[in-house]
């Protein structure tokens, strides 16, 4: 790159996302006097069809060598430009961005501020532009199969469309049985079929499938290595006795599901206290057995109480667990059924019955007699052999103390107790409430901040079966991808190690999280596995000869950064 | 297209998310996709929001980069302005036919650069469909600027040529058009695909507001529809994004949850699942773009039920929006101002609220032309008209084999359970493929 | 007035109307109260008049729906808030208005002198006269008496029996004599907040120069206040219960005379409630020899309210017919009880009250009495010096 840097400068609008609180024109107007930049313009949507060919034809009609565009984070759309510049010939590392929407437009509210403040954050990174190298894309090879964790209805179907399509799978299940929560449901919403009669045969797929290789009363112990290259450490056996200890898969599905909201954090509804007030699961055994008799009496009164542990501050517990209002329906209606002259009432904020046949369900119960009423229960206290549901029913705009035989609270799902643990091992990052995170809420549901690692079911936030069943299948889906292709790409933007310069004191060796470094006894000097480097730059800071730097923000350009935002 | 003989490729008729989600994860994992796309673009009712809930994302934003790679994808034949005709069975496979309908331009030559829509006699006098009929276009036009592919279409009910026979003297679109793309002897072509897998992702229709007349809509101009506020609210919409009726900005908005839905009598006693959400996000859009607005909204019960949602409402509400629970029985004049008419279940009395603006959250219901795509492919109804998977445990299996659902046709749902499903019918159709390819 | 600001600044857009506060609400059940409702009110009416709602008075603040609320809305702060504007407006029961007076003038609120303060350091025996520390010069453990312990002769002998133990155990502890005046607990929870204001300027730099790193209650009252709503940084602050559950296990206090009673514990709002101190109270119950503790069901948590605080000392309320004291009391007596232990001054004074008038301090047909006392002076019972 000897000659003079030709930079195209795009500043995007966003719609209104930028262009509302920056004046987008101004700053391609300045783009356009910085050096080396030979054509600056703004857009509407750079994303965009159209955005992204007008880059193509200038890199055509400019000689353009290198791309600058100012719009969102690069966490959404770099892949996108850096494709775009390369479908026009230009080396896709030879494009950066100026994140001039979350770390600008987003932020501020003063236009004129917020645009000189774009203005600045386009002339640093035209300055980086100015001195980006080219870099070369690597790909790696991907080992045929999976390890699934979990052994519930995700896990199996997740296994299932992996192993069909003639992969090895792995399913390492904690229990000693595999069908998770769903094996402990009597009947499932809306058709109310049995569940034993719709888990059985899954079960005996998994069990027979000559692809898939179950470990029951095993843990993932350990997990190294990247995308297509892992290396799952399990402790325990698999169904012919071998503890296998090191499994080679090319792709991770976490499908470990959730926990059940403990009721005792809920002193006031005294679960614990009186045998009378059971949770919703506990509900389940019971209707599972036929028996709804409580201290050898059968109910004149059965309660339902919605929420318990969610859309609720007081135990931490903000978000709605989706399944509790249908399934509180159904074991309301399945109670109708057992104990016909008993009364049943549930007790409700917002009856959220909104998936396929929910609504109708809904109305049956209502139909066969369950009465709905709408006010969140405060306490619960005794009376005698019966309990007293202290309570104001909001539609009638008074308080009532309702009283009952049996109380069903209506218990929400939680992160397992021990995601932690796996977060740590598998660096997958975790929302606020607690259960993993996918990369993007809306279009990226079931892949995770680390590459390879899917995610599959409840252990991702509560949801149903049908639900469950299409997420398995999507990260399925998802880990298809690099095994059907054989082969995965590897960042580009590593970290390299200077021989000369490097004195072997093996301080890089010590900071990486990834093991990308490690010392060359012969030659006495660092040498960085590209494949392993993720490219966090701690290396780099740690050298104390300087002897590293980070490929795509080597010292030269983070200066000329700093140089134009200086003045 | 030619296909390489041994590997077996898969047909998806819809490209709305989930169609295009599916189709590039199995484009991504090496096999062929013959993505079948009725309108002139790809992108389906997703292009025609606005911002999307929980965070706030534009849907452009987040829409346009996959659209682009739907288009560019070396494994995916696009194939818009095209509908499936017939489709058989042939062994294992499946022998498809796919119209492409004439759009009257060439679309190698076209170049997207919109001279012809500008000269266009009818400029100004179509009702957009894709702005839900708050603007107007021209006869030759692309749905909305970031369309793919950008190439322009000539509507056969609004040319004044392909209607009536004759356009003045002569065509202007065609005198205007730098490339001589437009072509008014094109036919529609006949293309015969043979693929391992089908997966139907044709997503849903609104309900006509007009079943229920007691809310005045067509009769009011300031009563409007979910999506026809998305149009207003966008910034590719008519008014650049600015919340106005005739240049005047609201001050009373009411919203109403469930018209149509829960509804006996609109033969729609499903719930819509992603309208609660929406209308909230409505709310804050508008509390943004009209600080001093009174906002209420209508309901029966708050369905935020999703990953985010329910944090999102609570944020919503300490915006200032009023959440009154009640299903509104009627909306009337009075003056130069509507009165909504219902009774606020927690108050206990019936109330009269003035706006000037109201949203009306429409019933989502199958595709008008659900039960024809049923037929054309085996498919089962469920009672609310949206296609039925197998059962539970296996949603969006088909009675057909290798025939699988996807997205909003197999019942409402919003974009994150879209995107799943997607990619759930994805890999049923690579495991389907990946068989086939190894006999 | 207009509904607006209140409920920007109260932030309740946030309720979900669903009913968990007037579904807690102690009073709720017995006057037209419905805090909900008021709440939907704020939410729905641009205007609301606050004179016409003379159940406003009725409220305990026992937080049972703020501590409930899963929005964390805060009904109860709404109630203190439209006090404050009949305040305001001079719109309040004669009796609250004597008391805030009192508060005012003489630094308490039962309408006597402030030079009356420390008379209860005499319980008329000369022998027994307690010799406190003035807190002025200097000590390591303030003791807040309270306006009702140093007043009310029924609540005299808990800060006699509390001075006893410190002294007992050996504390550096020291009061503030005359110049304690009200915590304004119930004062800020009247409406009055340019009073309540002062007292936490006034009190808070008196605390502070005494230079103590302690400072405990007799009253969970003062407790709450001085704890979470003053900002008394550097002072750990205590109920009386937590400093003798804790010199107890420390082998502090010789508790060897047996006080052979079976005895049933009333969880205070403000102390269980509030600020979660459910189990020191027992453990000092546990630790008196003799002593058979029973629980009745509605506790901990789900103590019904003796309807003592939130002003409601000098104010009897909307329903003066069924007071919540009536009922708590003959849950006290289902449990075979003899002793029915409190731990506050109010419920001391309403829940004794009302034993009185429900004739349970009368043998009953088994012979059984039931008796009010508070925790301290069972532990002077049980006290060797």
């Amino acid at each position: 790159m000897e000659s003079q840097p030709r930079i195209g400068v795009y500043v995007c609008h966003c719609g209104t996302n930028i262009a509302a609180n920056v004046t987008v024109e101004q700053v391609a107007e300045y783009a356009a006097t910085l050096p080396n930049v030979a054509v600056a313009r703004d857009y509407l949507y750079m994303c965009s069809d159209p955005g992204q060919e007008m880059i193509q034809r200038d890199i055509e009609e400019y000689g353009l060598t290198r791309v600058v565009v100012a719009s969102c984070s690069p966490r959404m759309h770099e892949p996108t430009f850096r494709g775009a510049a390369q479908q026009a010939g230009l080396n896709p590392y030879l494009v950066e961005m100026a994140n001039i929407r979350e770390q600008c437009s987003w932020v501020h509210t003063d236009r004129e501020q917020a645009t000189e403040k774009a203005k600045s954050l386009v002339a640093s990174v035209v300055g980086k532009a100015a001195r980006l190298k080219p870099l070369e894309e690597r790909e790696v090879g991907v080992t045929p199969g999976a390890v699934v964790i979990g052994g519930g209805v995700a896990g199996m179907v997740a296994a299932l469309d992996l192993a069909g399509a003639g992969f090895p799978v792995y399913l390492v299940e904690k229990s000693d049985h595999l069908g998770g929560r769903v094996a402990e449901l009597n009947r499932v919403f809306p058709a109310l079929e049995s569940t034993p009669e719709l888990l059985e045969p899954l079960i005996e797929q998994i069990q027979t499938h000559s692809n898939i290789t179950v470990f029951l009363n095993a843990q993932v112990a350990d997990v190294e290595g990247f995308v297509g290259n892992f290396e799952v450490t399990v402790s325990g056996q698999d169904s012919n006795g071998l503890e296998q200890s090191a499994l080679r898969v090319g792709a991770i599905i976490i499908a470990t599901g959730y926990d059940v909201f403990d009721p005792h954090r809920k002193p006031e509804l005294g679960y614990g206290q009186y045998p009378h007030v059971i949770t919703s699961l506990e509900m389940e055994q019971k209707l599972v057995e036929g028996d709804l008799t409580v201290n050898g009496r059968s109910p004149r009164s059965v309660a339902f109480i919605q929420c318990v542990g969610s859309r609720d501050e007081q135990v931490g517990n903000p978000y709605c667990s989706r399944v509790c209002c249908m399934y509180t329906s159904k074991q309301s209606r399945l109670a109708r059924e057992l104990l016909p002259e008993a009364d049943v009432t549930v007790f409700y904020i917002d009856v959220r019955t909104f998936g396929k046949g929910a609504e109708e369900f809904y109305d049956e119960a209502r139909l066969k007699g369950v009465r709905y009423r709408r006010g969140n229960v405060s306490e619960i206290i005794r009376r005698g052999d019966r309990v007293v549901l202290v309570a104001e029913d909001t539609l009638l705009g008074r308080p009532i103390e309702f009283e009952a035989d049996l109380v069903v609270l209506a218990v929400g799902m939680e992160p397992r107790f021990d995601a932690g643990t796996l977060s740590n091992m598998l660096k997958v990052a975790r929302s606020s409430d607690g259960f993993f995170m996918e990369l993007h809420p809306k279009l990226r549901p079931v892949d995770t901040t680390v590459d390879g690692v899917f995610l599959a079911g409840c252990c991702q936030g509560p949801k149903d079966i049908p639900d469950t069943v299409a997420q398995a299948k999507a990260a399925a889906s998802s880990a298809l991808i690099p095994l059907l292709k054989g082969t995965v790409p590897v960042i580009s933007e590593t970290a390299v190690v200077d021989p000369e310069w490097c004195a072997g004191c093996g301080m890089c060796v010590d900071v990486c999280p990834f093991g990308a470094p490690a010392l060359d006894s012969v030659r006495g000097v660092s040498q960085i596995n590209a494949v392993l480097c993720k490219g966090c730059g701690a290396c780099a800071v740690a050298c104390p000869s300087k002897a590293i730097y980070l490929q795509h923000f080597t010292p030269e350009q983070i200066l000329a950064q700093v140089d134009a935002l200086m003045g | 297209m030619e296909m390489e003989r041994n590997k077996p490729a898969a047909l998806i008729i819809g490209a709305g998310i989930s169609g295009i989600q599916a189709a590039l994860d199995i484009a991504d994992a090496g096999y062929q996709v013959h993505l079948v796309e009725r309108e002139p673009s790809v992108g389906g009712h997703m292009a025609q929001l606005d911002k999307t809930f929980p965070t706030l994302d534009c849907s452009s934003c987040i829409l346009t980069p996959k659209m682009v790679d739907v288009g560019n994808h070396p494994n995916i034949d696009l194939m818009t302005y095209s509908e499936v005709v017939s489709v058989e069975r042939a062994g294992e496979a499946f022998r498809v036919r796919v119209c492409k309908k004439p759009r009257y331009v060439d679309i190698d030559t076209c170049t997207g650069c919109g001279s012809c829509a500008e000269a266009c006699r009818m400029k100004g006098r179509v009702v957009s469909r894709f702005d839900e009929g708050i603007a107007k276009r021209s006869a030759i036009y692309v749905p909305f600027p970031q369309a793919v592919p950008l190439k322009y279409t000539v509507d056969p009910t609004a040319c004044l040529y392909l209607t009536l026979g004759k356009c003045g003297k002569t065509f202007l679109c065609k005198d205007a058009c730098p490339a001589g793309a437009i072509d008014f002897e094109q036919q529609e072509e006949f293309v015969d695909l043979e693929v391992g897998a089908i997966i139907v992702a044709t997503g849903y229709d609104l309900i006509d507001p007009r079943t229920k007349p007691e809310f005045g809509y067509g009769v009011y101009p300031r009563v409007m529809t979910g999506l026809e506020f998305e149009r207003l609210s966008s910034a590719s919409g008519p008014t650049r994004g600015e919340i106005a009726i005739d240049g005047k900005k609201p001050k009373e908005v009411v919203f109403i949850q469930c018209v149509g839905s829960r509804d006996p009598h609109t033969g729609v006693p499903y719930c819509s699942r992603f309208c609660c959400m929406y209308t909230a996000k409505h709310a804050h859009l508008v509390r943004d773009k009209v600080p001093d607005a009174n906002i209420t909204i209508f309901y029966m019960d708050v369905r935020a039920f999703g990953k985010g949602y329910e944090e999102f409402y609570d944020r919503v509400k300490h915006e200032r929006v009023v959440y009154r629970r009640g299903e509104p029985s009627e909306i009337y004049r009075q003056g130069d101002k509507l009165v909504v008419l219902a009774e606020d279940t927690l108050l206990g009395e019936p109330i009269e609220v003035e706006a000037d603006l109201v949203v009306l959250a429409t019933a989502v219901v199958p595709r008008a032309d659900a039960q024809e795509t049923g037929a054309l492919l085996g498919l089962e109804h469920s009672p609310d008209g949206f296609f039925q998977g197998a059962h539970k445990f296996r949603p969006l299996d088909t009675p057909m084999e290798g025939v699988f659902l996807a997205g909003c046709c197999e019942g409402p749902k919003d974009i994150p359970d879209t995107v799943a499903q997607g990619k759930a019918a994805a890999a049923s159709a690579l495991r389907v493929l990946a068989q086939q390819e190894r006999e | 007035m207009k509904t607006g600001p209140m409920t920007e600044q109260l932030e309740l857009f946030g309720c979900i109307q669903c009913g968990k506060c007037t579904g807690g609400c102690p009073v709720a059940r017995k006057t037209v109260l419905n805090i909900r409702s008021m709440i939907y009110h704020m939410l729905v009416e641009p205007e609301l008049d606050v004179s016409a709602h003379e159940e406003l008075w009725d409220c305990t603040c026992c937080f049972n729906c703020v501590e409930r609320c899963p929005k964390d809305v805060r009904p109860a702060e709404l109630i203190i808030e439209l006090r404050g504007q009949l305040v305001e407006s001079g719109r309040i029961p004669e009796t609250i208005g004597t008391a805030l007076m009192g508060v005012f003038r003489q630094g308490n609120p039962t309408g006597m002198a402030r030079e009356d303060r420390t008379a209860w350091v005499n319980d008329g025996n000369p022998d027994s006269r307690i010799e406190i520390k003035a807190a002025q010069e200097g000590c390591e453990l303030l003791y807040f008496v309270c306006c009702t312990a140093a007043y009310d002769l029924r609540v005299q002998p808990v800060a006699r029996a509390l001075a006893r133990a410190f002294q007992a155990a050996g504390l550096d502890f020291g009061t503030l004599g005359t110049e304690e005046s009200c915590c304004g607990s119930g004062v800020r929870r009247l409406g009055e907040k340019g009073l309540f204001e002062m007292l936490v300027e006034e009190n808070g730099e008196m605390f502070r120069s005494v230079g103590a790193s302690r400072l405990v209650t007799t009253s969970p009252h003062c407790f709450n206040t001085f704890k979470n709503e003053y900002g008394l940084d550097g002072i750990e602050v205590l109920h009386y219960t937590q400093l003798i559950a804790e010199l107890i296990e420390q082998g502090r206090l010789n508790l060897s005379n047996e006080v052979n009673k079976k005895v049933t514990y009333h969880d205070p709002c403000f102390l269980g409630k509030q600020n979660h101190v459910f189990d020191e109270p027992r453990a000092i119950l546990k630790a008196i020899p003799g002593v058979e503790l029973v629980e009745m069901d509605r506790n901990r948590e789900r103590s019904l309210c003796c309807e003592g605080g939130g002003g409601r000392m000098w104010a009897e309320g909307t329903n003066l017919e069924e007071r919540l004291a009536f009922q708590r009391v003959q849950e006290a007596a289902e449990t075979g009880a003899e002793i029915l232990a409190v731990a506050c001054p109010f419920c001391l004074l309403t829940l004794e009250d009302a034993v009185k008038v429900q004739g349970l301090d009368e043998a009953d047909q088994d012979g059984r009495t039931l008796q009010v006392m508070d925790i301290m002076e069972l532990v002077n019972l049980a006290l060797v010096d």
